[in-house]
């Protein structure tokens, strides 16, 4: 890395990285000119629509859609007997990875019913109207069999998976002794945390829209966090080379996790629109987003902590049992956040796995760290309150200075700094430490805090940049804004890298045509796209400088290369600002009108390591460089419980974080704001509820399926602690998509269990958990 | 959702005549209700017949009362200045009902036949005797953590889901119906509703291409001091765990009349005459309150989700008259 170029040092002082930038793209947006996936009006353009079965285990009997063919305007009714076979589906472990399927499993690929709300059906017709009409007039006949709904189903085939979620973690780790070393702990405590089914519920719904431009050849405008994985996903379902796969993606209205892989809906509308010869779109309804692209899964997970009479941790052992689906050993990796958040010389975890008719789960914000955490940080919570110590003292007493589950040292940690700041920020002092005593009115008033951290996983992408002569560049990656800032943060990123004023970029992302960037997931996307955007630019300052030294008439002529530096868009020499000349001088004196640089960036251990870390196994890339590489803050948090009603209100918030450099203040802190409701979303409502014996939701909508509205989150505090972090990549940036909402969980909890000294372990916290509360 | 034909119509004559001579026609008005379920495929119309220009309106004192149109608007009428300072209660549960979008479409008479929002009934999948008499009722043994508490039978636990009728319940409310032969009858809004027993699919007296005319509420001291507390999963824009609607007139620390409803834990609107017994000359104290409130759960039959509806809804009732008689 001492080889690559680091934005620490070649702009010591940013010029617009970090001001709180406004949108680029704010103002299409609210004036309705950005264009979503499912907004483009192709010539000849035909609506799909799914027909999803109303059983959740059985087979189909029959399909009669010749009451749905006679509609006007129908074109084709698809299903497992007519629908244009795929080249490969994930049906079998080698089509599934080749793909890189989310799901084991292809609907309308055989008359088998593994879960409710399972596609059997796909309608075309020439309006989304008479699509869905016919829709509702196929019928459908079954011979159903009893479901299995949940893992606390006691017919469920209950397992522990060697690996989960494809290999990607281990199902059993262990670090010590921890049985012993518990058996011997002077404090011993046991707790049981269960966590409802969350549906991810991104505004826009998944949506396909599938153009066959050629016989061979494919273009999908498609709602989702990578068009490159959706592309390669495609091309394998489809046996085409990936260069006949064109997927785009200009605006998405959400994904939190459950865009991030390649859905059945997709390939199936792709199919679709190769039946019918012409171009299809498909709009997920909101009922069918419960059904088509995942969900958090519903687990229960019980946290064992041995500690001193001092507080000092010897011991932790987790357990988790979830519900997944008939195919898939998918559960959310809890575990790797307890084991690295405190000193804690013994771990030991198990992941337990029952199989039901339900589609498989997936990433979902914070995956794993979200619920870990919320075992982690009330089981902590609760050895504060049992030795009388601050929840912020025994945090501390448990400090760990480097990453106790795998021995490396951080890259940086600003936990500390987090934990003070916030503390401040909140009036942590404040705090009566005794649970349940504080009051305003009939109302319960309670602080809970909780910590945060998020990895740096590993990834890299591309970038490119074409800088006009005039003093404009063009900045390209094939990267997702998700709403969250990406088009806005590069656009700063490229603009000090080219010594541009921002408004002289234009930076373009979403498009397979465009260099290949990662998912927008696991946080990645804001320091790989950045790292990458600046490689590009360094390109394009190389090719300039090796074109001044060799130019008699610039004033750098015959200088060394590493002798010249560009600051403002000045080529010039380090040690001489005096000789050097503007970009523009030198292109025009060589008659070019532009000039294009590429660049990749490495985003964590692979950024440290080199390219090591793309060929470790999977479970182990984050651990390839020589630092541990993560994330950090705090949660503060005030409720007030009415003991009576049972409601909880959080009536203040403040956040502070340490995650390297901000490129954004303002798109940075809406992030967090956002996070931070989505965990609150899930501490005190979010549940989507899964009839036990017909493995079906019955509250599969946003009426009934609650996200908190505005009336439920106060005005919230953010704060960064300035964090330089040379190991991460070329920015020193961590990413915040994530680490927003771990913790989030745990500190409301904490703070209602200082309010009314009833300690909910079993989320969403609704009214009929508090009920029976009376003050202490 | 099914094909339809639309017709809009401009009399009350026109619109019963259309819907009566119609198979499968049904009303339009606000469609926040209707149309939502015709989406689902919970309901099928082959008509819908548009009332909206029908002249059934006005918000307005008459000599012993109030009377609401029944075309009025939710928001309209939760922001009268005449039912926000004399019937406090009406006002208060329209505005905490659903959000500023369905309150601006949604009309005063389709809100009182708004129906229940049991997932069981939303999806056509699922049996359901209200949908489909005799198929059997699922969330008996389910997903029953919102259902009723009290109404319920062994066909159908389903919640009204509504505030505004848990309010009328309370206040003696009167409604003006008509039908198609332009007859009109006059019923008590606790005799509109009606509680499933066998027949769930039948969740009023309304007769088939009769109409909603008009409300009318008699004036009266409690109806003037009166409120609606809702309490519910998140702070707006959800249906009520429980709600009570409550008018008390309380003089020199002794209540005079009483009137109490209770919501989100009925099958219909929940007016307790048991409740305003034990109010009704006694000491306007907690104890009282709390009595009234045991009284009026006495009949409560919860399921295994439900069962803190029993004392959620009396936290409720008793929050409420402590409220109001604090105010």
């Amino acid at each position: 890395m001492e080889h690559e170029p680091a934005f620490f040092e070649t702009s010591p002082t940013p010029g617009v990285v970090g001001k709180p930038l406004n949108r680029v793209d704010g103002r299409d947006k609210v004036m309705g000119k950005a264009k979503y996936s499912a907004e483009y009006p192709l010539p000849g353009l035909t609506y799909g629509v799914l027909k999803t079965s109303d059983i959740a285990k059985g087979r189909i009997q029959s399909i009669n859609a010749s009451a749905a063919l006679k509609e006007p305007g129908v074109l084709a009714v698809f299903t497992h007997l007519n629908l244009p076979k795929p080249a490969k589906t994930p049906n079998d472990a080698e089509g599934k990875k080749a793909i890189g399927a989310p799901m084991g499993f292809l609907p309308l690929t055989s008359d088998a019913i593994h879960y409710a709300g399972q596609p059997v059906a796909l309608v075309v017709a020439d309006t989304f109207e008479r699509a869905t009409q016919a829709a509702a007039l196929v019928r459908v006949s079954y011979a159903a069999e009893a479901p299995i709904a949940a893992y606390t189903d006691k017919r469920a085939q209950r397992f522990n998976p060697e690996k989960i979620q494809d290999g990607k973690a281990d199902g059993y780790t262990r670090r010590g002794d921890a049985q012993a070393a518990m058996a011997a702990a002077p404090v011993q405590l046991t707790a049981v945390y269960t966590h409802a089914i969350n549906h991810h519920n991104p505004m826009e719904p998944g949506a396909t829209t599938a153009i066959w431009e050629a016989p061979d050849r494919l273009t999908v405008y498609e709602s989702t966090q990578g068009v490159t994985r959706t592309q390669k996903s495609l091309s394998a379902y489809l046996g085409l080379p990936q260069d006949q796969v064109r997927v785009v993606t200009k605006y998405l209205g959400g994904g939190f996790g459950c865009k991030g892989s390649c859905w059945p809906h997709t390939v199936l509308t792709a199919l679709a629109a190769k039946g019918v010869g012409r171009p299809v779109k498909l709009v997920l309804s909101r009922k069918q987003q419960f059904t088509s692209m995942g969900h958090r899964e519903d687990q229960t997970q019980t946290l064992r902590l041995g500690a001193t009479k001092e507080g000092k941790l010897l011991a932790l052992i987790h357990e988790k049992t979830s519900t997944t689906s008939p195919w898939d050993n998918y559960a959310e990796a809890n575990s790797k956040i307890i084991n690295l958040l405190y000193d804690c010389p013994t771990f030991e975890s198990h992941y337990e796995l029952a199989r039901a008719n339900v589609m498989t789960s997936t990433f979902t914000r914070a995956p794993g760290e979200a619920p870990g955490s919320f075992a982690i940080e009330c089981s902590m919570d609760d050895l504060a309150y049992q030795l009388g110590l601050d929840p912020i003292e025994i945090r501390l007493r448990n400090y760990a200075e480097k990453d106790p589950s795998t021995g490396q040292p951080w890259s940086s940690k600003s936990l500390r700094q987090c934990y003070a700041r916030g503390a401040e920020l909140f009036g942590w002092s404040k705090r009566n430490p005794k649970a349940g005593v504080t009051k305003n009115g009939r109302l319960l008033v309670g602080y809970g805090m909780a910590t945060a951290s998020y990895p740096v996983h590993n990834s890299q992408g591309t970038a490119r940049v074409r800088l006009y002569a005039d003093g404009h560049a063009v900045v390209q990656a094939g990267a997702t804004d998700l709403g969250t800032g990406t088009y806005t943060v590069m656009t700063q990123v490229a603009a000090d890298s080219l010594g541009l004023a921002p408004d002289k970029v234009r930076f373009e992302l979403g498009d397979t045509k465009l260099p290949t960037a990662p998912n927008s997931g696991g946080s990645v996307a804001a320091g790989t796209v950045s790292s990458s955007v600046y490689m590009a630019a360094q390109d394009v300052w190389e090719r300039l400088t090796k074109m001044a030294i060799k130019d008699p008439k610039s004033p750098l002529f015959k200088a060394k290369a590493e002798d010249v530096a560009m600051e403002n868009g000045r080529l010039q020499l380090k040690k001489d600002a005096s000789k050097g000349e503007d970009f523009k001088a030198l292109m025009k004196r060589a008659g070019i009108d532009d000039i294009e640089g590429s660049g990749q960036g490495k985003y964590g251990s692979g950024y440290e390591a080199g390219q090591s870390a793309a060929t470790a196994p999977d479970a182990h890339k984050d651990e390839a460089g020589k630092h541990s590489m993560h994330s950090f803050g705090a949660h503060f948090c005030e409720v007030q419980v009415d003991p009576d009603l049972g409601t909880v209100r959080v009536t203040r918030w403040v956040s502070v974080h340490g995650a390297g450099r901000i490129l954004n203040a303002k798109t940075a802190r809406s992030q967090i704001i956002g996070g931070s409701i989505f965990g609150i979303g899930a501490a005190l409502m979010e549940a989507t509820a899964r009839d036990p014996h017909y493995a079906r939701y019955t509250n599969a909508d946003l009426g009934d399926y609650h996200i908190p509205v505005n009336a439920d989150i106060p005005d919230m505090t953010v704060e960064f602690i300035d964090e330089h972090d040379p190991y991460i990549n070329a920015m020193g940036v961590k990413g915040i998509g994530e680490i927003s909402m771990v913790g989030v969980s745990a500190a409301v909890a904490n703070a209602v269990f200082h309010a009314t000294g009833k300690r909910v372990r079993d989320l969403p916290i609704t009214p009929d958990k508090i009920l029976g509360t009376k003050s202490v | 959702m099914n094909n339809f034909s639309y017709l809009s119509t401009t009399t009350a004559k026109d619109a019963t005549a259309a819907v009566t001579g119609t198979k499968g026609a049904a009303f339009i008005a606000g469609g926040t209700t209707v149309l939502d379920l015709m989406k689902l495929n919970v309901e099928n119309h082959s008509e819908l017949v548009d009332i909206n220009l029908v002249p059934f309106k006005g918000i307005e004192q008459t000599a012993d009362g109030l009377r609401i149109g029944a075309l009025e608007r939710m928001s309209d009428v939760g922001e009268h200045p005449l039912v926000v300072q004399n019937y406090p209660v009406i006002s208060q549960s329209l505005l905490q009902a659903a959000s500023p979008q369905l309150r601006n479409m949604a009309s005063i008479g389709g809100n009182l036949l708004q129906r229940t929002r049991c997932g069981y009934f939303r999806d056509v999948a699922f049996p359901c005797n209200k949908r489909n008499p005799g198929s059997g009722c699922p969330a008996q043994e389910g997903e029953n953590r919102n259902l009723a508490i009290l109404g319920g039978s062994k066909a159908c636990i389903a919640t009204h889901p509504g505030d505004l009728g848990v309010a009328l319940a309370a206040l003696d409310a009167v409604l003006l119906l008509e039908n198609a032969k332009g007859k009109q009858r006059r019923v008590p809004l606790v005799d509109f509703h009606v509680v499933p027993g066998n027949t769930p699919q039948r969740e009023t007296v309304l007769e088939p291409g009769e109409l909603i005319v008009s409300v009318t509420v008699p004036a009266a001291a409690h109806a003037r001091k009166s409120m609606y507390l809702k309490v519910r999963d998140r702070a707006s824009y959800a249906f009520a765990l429980a709600s009570a609607a409550v008018g008390l007139d309380v003089q020199g620390g002794q209540i005079r009349t009483a009137r109490v409803a209770l919501g989100g834990v009925g099958t219909k609107p929940w007016r307790s005459v048991a409740a305003e017994k034990i109010l009704t000359g006694a000491p306007a104290t907690e104890a009282t309150f709390r009595a009234a409130a045991a009284a009026a759960v006495k009949d409560a039959q919860p399921r295994e989700q439900n069962r803190f509806k029993v004392e959620l809804a009396q936290n409720t009732l008793v929050r409420a008259l402590l409220e109001l008689s604090a105010a």
